[in-house]
C-alpha cells in the first residue's frame, strides 16, 4: 500500500481481488439484486428493516389497543402471545441489528476512506440471510402458529409438552440463519476496519462511528455463536427428544437462561454501541466542535464490552440464584454504567461551548442524551437486586428497556437517518416535516413508556393479555395505548417525509453540513468506488484540516509533531478474518463443552445410563485422533513449501492432509455406527446428548475443513498460488489447526477423563 | 372486584418489603439528582449555546482530563455507596430459610396449590396469621412461575426442579393480591394471588376448617346432593380433590374449601353463584387455554353442581 504525498492516491487496497473493476456492471433488473457494493448492500439492509419495523410495529399497536381496557377479550390469549413473542424477536433481530448493520455496511467503508468492504461478496451473503430469516420466522404463522413463548424463549416452556406446535422451531431456525449472518457481517466490518484504513488514518484517528462499529463487531462475534449454540441444544430437545433443559429428564432448565443471557446481556450493548457511535457523529458536527474525550468515549466502549459478558445473571435475581451471585451481579451490574456515564457527560462536553444548530439530526440525539440517561438510571434500580426482586417482570422492565432501545437506539437512529440522509440519496430530508416527525415522536414515545414505570410500580405484570379493573391500571394502560398511536402517527410522517425527499428534496452536495469526517469528502451519492481522491490524513478531522490548512492557531490533535509515527502493520484481511471467525467458533464450542462437562464431569447429574466410561472406545479413538493431530503437522509441511515456491511438494502435503482429516471422519463415522448399534443414541441420556452434540459438530467443522483444503489443492494445482496467494492457504490452515485445538480440549474432556 | 387495594411496591406491608422500598426510595432519589443533573446541564446547552447567539467557529476543546477522571470516580463512589446500600437490603428483604416450610406454594398451568404444615390445603387464596414470619417454600410442576405479592416481599420464580423460599410476613390485617410474575403460557394472565391476613384467633379458625374434610351436603338440599353424585359421575373427582378424596398430586385445584374463597379461576372471576355456573357451563370461554375441560354439561347439571360447590364452606 502506497503512502503517497500528493493528495490523488487511489483508495485502500490496491490489491483486492474482487470484481470492482468494471463500471458499467451494477445497472439492469438483477442490480440490485446481485450487488456486492457496499452501498447498494447498506440501503438493502435499511429498506428492509424498515419494512419489517412496520409489521413489528402493527404488532405493538394491536398489543396496545388490546391493553386499552382491563379485561379486554380484544384478542385472544394465544394471539396476544404470538404477537408479544414476534413483537420483541422482530424489533430485535430484524429491525435494530440489521438497520445498525446497514449503516455500518454504508458507512464504515466511506468513513475509513476504502473502496469497499473487505469481502463484498460475504457482503451480499450477509445481507440476503436477512430476509431469509425474516421469512422463516414469519412461514411459522402459516405452518400452526407463530412462536408464542416470548423472545427470550425459556424452558421448559419452550419445549414440546408446552409448546407443541412448529413456531419455537421456525423461530430457532431463524435465529440460525440470522446468527450465522451477523457473524459474517462482524467478520467483514473488523477485516475492513483492521485492514482497509486509508494511508495515516490510524485507529486513534477513525471516526467514533467506526470505533464503536468495531467494538460492537467484536461482541457479535463472541455473543451470537452463543445464542446458536443453545438454541441448537433447544432444537436438538424439541426435535430429537432430548433433556438438556428439562428437569424431568435429568436436565437443568436455568442452564437455558445463563446460555441466553450470556448472549442476551451482549446482544444490548451490540444494539446500543453503533447508536452511541452516531450520537458521536451527530453531536459534534451541529455543535461545530470536535468530540469531547475521545479517547475516553473509544476507551469507555472497550471497557463496557469486556464487562457486558460479566453481567448476565442480573436478569436472573428472580430465579433465586444465591446471596452470592446476587450480589456478584449486582456489583458488575452497577460498575458497568460508569463507562455509559463518562460517555453521556463527553457528549455534553461536546455540546458545552458550541454553536449548536438544532437540526432534525441534533434534536433526536439531543432528545436521545435525556431519555438514554433516564432509561439508565432505571437500569441502576435494577442492579440493586432487591429492587429488582419487586419490579422484574413488570410494566417497570418495559418502560427500562423502551425508553434506552428506542427512545435511546432508535431515537439515534432516527438522528442518523436525517444526518445521513443526504449523503445516500443526494437530496436533503424537509426540516419542515423533520421537526413533526420530531416531536410526535418525543411526545408519543414519552406518552407510551413513562407511564409504564407506574405500572410496574403498582403490580402490573409484563406479557399478560388483559388484567382487572384496578385502581389507575386502565387510565395509565389507555393512556399507554394513545402515546404508541401517536407514535405510529410519527412513523407515517417520517415515511412521507423519506418519499417526498427522495423526489423533491433540496440537492444536498457532497457536504451540507460542512462535517469533517471522510465520507463526507466525496460526492452525494458517492461513486460507484466511493472516492475520486481520498484527501490527506493528518489527524481526527480530515475535511477539517484541508479548510484550516495554514491555520496554526487550530491545532488538529494534541500529538506533538515531533514524535516519530509508527509504520502500521501490514495485516492480511485474509488472516484477519480467519481469526475472527475461529473466535466465533470457540465461542460456539464453548457453550456445547460447557454442556457436557455440567451434566457429566460436575457431578450434578446422576449417573443413570451410558456414561463415557462404559461406552467409548478411548485406544480406537486415540488412534484416529493421532491422524487428524498429525494432519496438522502435514498442513503446517505444505505451508512451509508453498512459501518457497514448492508447489508440487505443497500438493503433496497437502493431500496426505486430507487423507488424513479423512481418516479421523472415518473413524468418527465407525464410532457413532458402534454406539447406535449398541442402542446409544442422541436422546438416550444427558451423556449421550452431550456427548454427540459436541463431538457432532466437531466433525461438521473437520468436513468443512476438509471441503476448504480440497479448494485450496484444486486451485494450487491449476495453478493459482503462482501469485502471492500463500495467504489462502495459511488463512485455511489457521481454520484446520483451531479445528485440532477443539479436538484436543473434546478427546481430554470426553475420552481421557473417561479412561482415567 | 370494586374497592381493591393499591397494591403498590411502595405501600410495604411487611420488614422485607419495607427494606426493598426503602431502599427503592433511596436509589431513586440518587437517580432523581443525576437525572436533573443531565438533564439541566443539557438544557443550558439549549439553551446558552444555541448558534444564532455564539460565533460561527467556537473554541474547538479537545477534552479536559480532570473532568473525565471526576466523572469517572464521583459515579464509582454513588456506585460503592449504592452497592452497600444494596448488600444490605438483600440481607433485610430475603432472610435465609433455616427450618422447614410453613407452606407450601406450587406454581400450575395456571394456578397456585398451597399446602399448609398443618395439613390444610388449598388453591390460589392464602390465609396467614398477621404479624407472623413465614417461610413459604415455591416450587412448579411445569414451568417456570413466579409468586408475587408486591406490598408483601420480593417475588420469587417457581422453577421446576429448583425451589426456593422466601420470607412472607403481613404486619397488619387485609387482602394483599399478587399475580404470577413469569410467562407461564396462554393464561398467565389469570394466574392471580390472594393473600389474606387475619388475626391468629381468625386464622386458627380458617385453618382449622381448611383441615377438615368436606361435609356432605344435607339430604334436604336435594339440588346440592344430586349436584355431589354429579361431581363423581361427570368426572370432576379424577381432577378435583375433595375433603381428602381425589387424586394423589395435585392436577387441578382442590375444591374442599370453594365456596369461601374471594375469587374462581386464579382471578378471572368473582366468587359468587352465578359466576360459578358461568365457569360450569363455559371454562373455556372464560379462561381459554386453561386446562379444565368443556363437560357440555346440560343447565340442570351446571345448577346442581353449582349447589353443591356452595355448600364447600
Amino acid at each position: 500500500m502506497s503512502t503517497a504525498a500528493s493528495p490523488l492516491h487511489p483508495a485502500a487496497d490496491p490489491a483486492s481481488d474482487d470484481a470492482h473493476g468494471h463500471d458499467a456492471v451494477e445497472r439492469g433488473p438483477f442490480a440490485w439484486v446481485a450487488t456486492v457494493d457496499h452501498k447498494r448492500i447498506g440501503i438493502l439492509y435499511l429498506c428492509t428493516a424498515f419494512f419489517f419495523f412496520c409489521v413489528g410495529g402493527v404488532e405493538a399497536l394491536l398489543i396496545r389497543l388490546q391493553l386499552a381496557r382491563p379485561n379486554s377479550t380484544l384478542l385472544s390469549p394465544d394471539a396476544y402471545n404470538q404477537l408479544f413473542t414476534m413483537h420483541g424477536t422482530t424489533m430485535i433481530f430484524l429491525v435494530v441489528m440489521p438497520t445498525l448493520v446497514g449503516f455500518g455496511n454504508y458507512f464504515v467503508p466511506l468513513m475509513i476512506g476504502a473502496r469497499d468492504m473487505a469481502f463484498p461478496r460475504l457482503n451480499a451473503m450477509s445481507y440476503w440471510l436477512f430476509p431469509f430469516g425474516g421469512f422463516l420466522l414469519h412461514f411459522s404463522v402459516m405452518a400452526g402458529g407463530a412462536p408464542s413463548g416470548g423472545w427470550f424463549a425459556y424452558t421448559p416452556l419452550t419445549e414440546t409438552p408446552f409448546s407443541s406446535t412448529q413456531g419455537t422451531d421456525y423461530w430457532v431456525l431463524a435465529l440460525l440463519v440470522l446468527g450465522v449472518g451477523t457473524v459474517a457481517t462482524a467478520i467483514n466490518l473488523i477485516a475492513t476496519i483492521l485492514t482497509l484504513r486509508a494511508p495515516g488514518l490510524t485507529m486513534g484517528r477513525v471516526p467514533l462511528f467506526v470505533w464503536m462499529t468495531f467494538v460492537t463487531s467484536i461482541l457479535m462475534v463472541l455473543a451470537l455463536p452463543v445464542l446458536n449454540a443453545a438454541v441448537v441444544l433447544l432444537l436438538v430437545d424439541r426435535q430429537l427428544d432430548a433433556h438438556v433443559f428439562l428437569a424431568s429428564g435429568g436436565g437443568n432448565t436455568l442452564l437455558w437462561q445463563h446460555f441466553f443471557w450470556t448472549f442476551g446481556h451482549p446482544e444490548v450493548y451490540i444494539m446500543a454501541l453503533p447508536a452511541f457511535g452516531m450520537i458521536s457523529e451527530i453531536i459534534p458536527t451541529f455543535s461545530r466542535k470536535p468530540i469531547f474525550g475521545y479517547e475516553f468515549v473509544a476507551a469507555s466502549t472497550v471497557a463496557i464490552a469486556i464487562l457486558s459478558f460479566g453481567v448476565w445473571a442480573h436478569h436472573m435475581f428472580a430465579v433465586g440464584l444465591g446471596h452470592s451471585a446476587d450480589l456478584a451481579f449486582a456489583g458488575s451490574s452497577m460498575l458497568i454504567a460508569i463507562p455509559t456515564g463518562v460517555k453521556i457527560f463527553n457528549w455534553i462536553g461536546t455540546m458545552w461551548g458550541g454553536s449548536i444548530r438544532f437540526t432534525t439530526a441534533m434534536l433526536f440525539a439531543t432528545a436521545f442524551l435525556i431519555q438514554f440517561v433516564v432509561g439508565g438510571l432505571s437500569g441502576i434500580t435494577f442492579a440493586a437486586a432487591p429492587i429488582d426482586w419487586q419490579v422484574t417482570d413488570t410494566y417497570y422492565v418495559v418502560a427500562h428497556f423502551h425508553y434506552v432501545l428506542f427512545g435511546g437506539t432508535a431515537f439515534a437512529i432516527l438522528g442518523g437517518v436525517y444526518y445521513w440522509f443526504p449523503k445516500m440519496s443526494g437530496r436533503l430530508l424537509s426540516e419542515r416535516l423533520g421537526r413533526w416527525n420530531f416531536w410526535l415522536m418525543v411526545v408519543g414515545f414519552n406518552l407510551t413508556f413513562f407511564v409504564q414505570h407506574f405500572l410496574g410500580i403498582l403490580g402490573m405484570p409484563r406479557r399478560v393479555f388483559t388484567y382487572p379493573d384496578l385502581p389507575y391500571w386502565g387510565a395509565l394502560n389507555m393512556a399507554s395505548t394513545v402515546g404508541a398511536f401517536v407514535m405510529g402517527l410519527a412513523a407515517l410522517v417520517l415515511a412521507a417525509n423519506i418519499a417526498i425527499s427522495l423526489r423533491r428534496g433540496k440537492v444536498a452536495g457532497d457536504n451540507p453540513w460542512d462535517a469533517w469526517t471522510l465520507e463526507w469528502a466525496t460526492t452525494s451519492p458517492p461513486p460507484h468506488d466511493n472516492f475520486h481522491e481520498v484527501p490527506p490524513v493528518h489527524g481526527r478531522r480530515p475535511l477539517w484540516d484541508l479548510a484550516h490548512a495554514g491555520d496554526a492557531a487550530q491545532p488538529t490533535e494534541p500529538v506533538a509533531p515531533s514524535r516519530p509515527r509508527r509504520a502500521e502493520p501490514v495485516l492480511d484481511k485474509g488472516v484477519v478474518a480467519v481469526w475472527s471467525f475461529i473466535a466465533s467458533e470457540a465461542a460456539f464450542f464453548l457453550i456445547l463443552v460447557i454442556a457436557y462437562v455440567f451434566f457429566n464431569l460436575s457431578g450434578v447429574a446422576g449417573a443413570a445410563g451410558p456414561s463415557a466410561a462404559s461406552v467409548l472406545d478411548v485406544p480406537k479413538t486415540a488412534v484416529f485422533t493421532g491422524c487428524l493431530f498429525a494432519s496438522s503437522f502435514t498442513l503446517w509441511m505444505s505451508e512451509k513449501n508453498l512459501e518457497r515456491e514448492a508447489h508440487g511438494a505443497a500438493a503433496r502435503w497437502l493431500l496426505v492432509t486430507v487423507a488424513l482429516g479423512a481418516v479421523f471422519l472415518v473413524g468418527q463415522a465407525s464410532e457413532y455406527l458402534g454406539l447406535f448399534h449398541r442402542g446409544v443414541g442422541v436422546a438416550t441420556n444427558l451423556f449421550a446428548t452431550t456427548f454427540f452434540t459436541l463431538t457432532g459438530f466437531h466433525g461438521l467443522h473437520v468436513t468443512m475443513g476438509l471441503v476448504a483444503l480440497l479448494i485450496v489443492l484444486g486451485r494450487l494445482l491449476a495453478g493459482d498460488f503462482r501469485h502471492h496467494r500463500s495467504s489462502v492457504l495459511r488463512a485455511v490452515g489457521l481454520y484446520w489447526h483451531f479445528v485440532d485445538v477443539v479436538w484436543l480440549v473434546v478427546f481430554s474432556l470426553v475420552y481421557l477423563r473417561a479412561a482415567g | 372486584m370494586s374497592a381493591a387495594p393499591l397494591g403498590s411496591t411502595f405501600d410495604p406491608h411487611s420488614p422485607e418489603a419495607l427494606a426493598i422500598s426503602t431502599l427503592f426510595g433511596q436509589t431513586l432519589a440518587v437517580c432523581a439528582v443525576i437525572g436533573a443533573v443531565v438533564a439541566g446541564l443539557v438544557a443550558t446547552c439549549v439553551v446558552r449555546f444555541r448558534s444564532g447567539k455564539r460565533p460561527e467557529v467556537p473554541v474547538q476543546m479537545q477534552g479536559n482530563r480532570s473532568l473525565e477522571i471526576a466523572w469517572t470516580l464521583v459515579p464509582l463512589a454513588i456506585v460503592v455507596g449504592l452497592f452497600v446500600l444494596t448488600a444490605g437490603a438483600m440481607a433485610a428483604s430475603d432472610p435465609p430459610a433455616t427450618r422447614a416450610p410453613d407452606i407450601v406454594v406450587v406454581g400450575h398451568q395456571w394456578w397456585w396449590e398451597a399446602r399448609y404444615a398443618s395439613g390444610a390445603v388449598t388453591a390460589n387464596e392464602i390465609h396467614v396469621p398477621v404479624g407472623k414470619d413465614l417461610l413459604v417454600r415455591v416450587e412448579s410442576t411445569d414451568v417456570i412461575h413466579d409468586f408475587w405479592v408486591p406490598q408483601l416481599g420480593r417475588k420469587v420464580d417457581a422453577v421446576p426442579g429448583h425451589p426456593y423460599s422466601i420470607s412472607l410476613q403481613a404486619d397488619a390485617p387485609g387482602t394483599y393480591l399478587g399475580a404470577c410474575a413469569e410467562y407461564c403460557g396462554a393464561e398467565h394472565a389469570w394466574m392471580r394471588i390472594v393473600v389474606v391476613a387475619q388475626p391468629q384467633a381468625d386464622f386458627d379458625a380458617w385453618e382449622d376448617r381448611q383441615r377438615r374434610p368436606a361435609a356432605l351436603p344435607s339430604p334436604a338440599n336435594a339440588e346440592a346432593t344430586r349436584g355431589e353424585a354429579e361431581f363423581r359421575a361427570k368426572t370432576c373427582i379424577t381432577c378435583h380433590a375433595i375433603g381428602g378424596e381425589g387424586p394423589p398430586a395435585q392436577v387441578a385445584p382442590d375444591l374442599t374449601h370453594l365456596a369461601e374463597r374471594t375469587t374462581l379461576g386464579a382471578g378471572v372471576l368473582a366468587n359468587d353463584p352465578a359466576k360459578l355456573s358461568r365457569w360450569l357451563h363455559d371454562p373455556q370461554g372464560v379462561k381459554p387455554g386453561s386446562h379444565m375441560p368443556d363437560l357440555h354439561l346440560s343447565d340442570r347439571e351446571v345448577s346442581d353442581l353449582t349447589a353443591y360447590l356452595e355448600t364447600l364452606q
